[in-house]
């Protein structure tokens, strides 16, 4: 089973990268965009077949280590 | 006194604390790769700045797995000192000894000059050898060291005077101006709730010799030395 896990910052924390990708869109002609959020994907293969399980692994893992729950959301797909 | 130096691959300023505890100070100074367990004999551990793991997915967050750290947070729960200097303090924060996250620095630049610091509690092991609100000079070099917490925490953090340092101008105001990073409340350096466990993000170990311009990074380290000092004579008494 294949994990997709997005990481980002959680909403209300300053994201200066976000900002500043906003400001360049912003310079390049595109305007009328806004909260522009910068974020982190990882992906993984694990050997569960069982898909509850794999999403107790998958959460556990995000808990732990991918994500920091302080200042980070995190969000994942399971796909075969 | 035994001071353990830890290493993480990456580490950069392991050296220059050795050599302030050892050849300035004259003290025994043990250097502790990461993948040792156990801190015996020690009377303190520096969690020294640096890059440990390349600073992969968060500053530290790689590093407070290392084999060593369980012996850090044993360590700590015994009333050791532990001190986490820049990316000490971002492993500490990981490692749940201290609360709180480090986000990415508001400017997004890594910055690396002098900055002046408040003294907010002189009564730690690490600043007893400061007077309260005596403003040092000390250079912070960090990409990620803008202080973040909820505001419960850091409610208990400012009631509890477990703030240690904050931002400040040469004069001492601690104003938004006079903050680099953007770190909440000008937080630059907290203790925890025991006493024992201070991060900071200004590089003490980089002024402690006037041949090098600045001698204000050495209260940090003589007051680890005097409380460890006064707690042995305790102790023999």
């Amino acid at each position: 089973m294949k994990a997709k896990i997005h990481v980002t910052l959680k909403s209300g924390i300053l994201d200066p990268q976000g900002k500043a990708i906003e400001h360049a869109l912003d310079s390049l002609g595109f305007k009328h965009v806004a909260n522009v959020r910068v974020g982190k994907y990882m992906e993984l293969d694990l050997q569960e077949a069982d898909r509850a399980k794999a999403e107790v692994v998958v959460k556990s893992m995000c808990e732990k280590l991918l994500a920091n729950t302080i200042i980070e959301d995190y969000q994942y797909e399971l796909t075969a | 006194m035994n001071v353990g130096v830890l290493v993480f691959p990456g580490s950069n300023c392991d050296h220059d604390c050795a050599h302030v505890l050892k050849d300035v100070l004259g003290q025994n100074v043990t250097m502790v790769w990461h993948k040792e367990s156990s801190l015996a004999g020690l009377d303190a551990v520096i969690l020294p700045g640096g890059f440990s793991y390349g600073d992969y997915l968060r500053t530290g967050a790689i590093a407070r797995f290392s084999p060593v750290m369980q012996a850090v947070q044993e360590f700590a729960a015994e009333g050791k000192l532990v001190l986490g200097i820049c990316n000490g303090f971002q492993i500490l924060l990981e490692a749940g000894l201290l609360p709180g996250a480090m986000l990415r620095n508001k400017s997004l630049h890594f910055i690396c000059r002098e900055t002046y610091v408040k003294v907010e509690n002189a009564a730690t092991p690490f600043t007893n050898a400061c007077k309260p609100g005596q403003v040092l000079k000390i250079p912070i070099a960090h990409a990620d060291g803008n202080y973040y917490t909820d505001p419960v925490t850091l409610g208990g953090l400012q009631a509890n005077a477990q703030v240690v340092f904050r931002y400040c101008t040469v004069d001492g105001k601690v104003v938004p101006g006079a903050c680099p990073n953007g770190s909440l409340d000008n937080i630059a350096g907290i203790h925890s709730a025991q006493g024992n466990v201070l991060g900071m993000m200004p590089h003490p170990e980089r002024c402690v010799e006037t041949m090098l311009g600045n001698e204000d990074g050495r209260h940090i380290f003589q007051s680890m030395l005097s409380f460890l000092e006064q707690k042995k004579v305790a102790e023999v008494r």
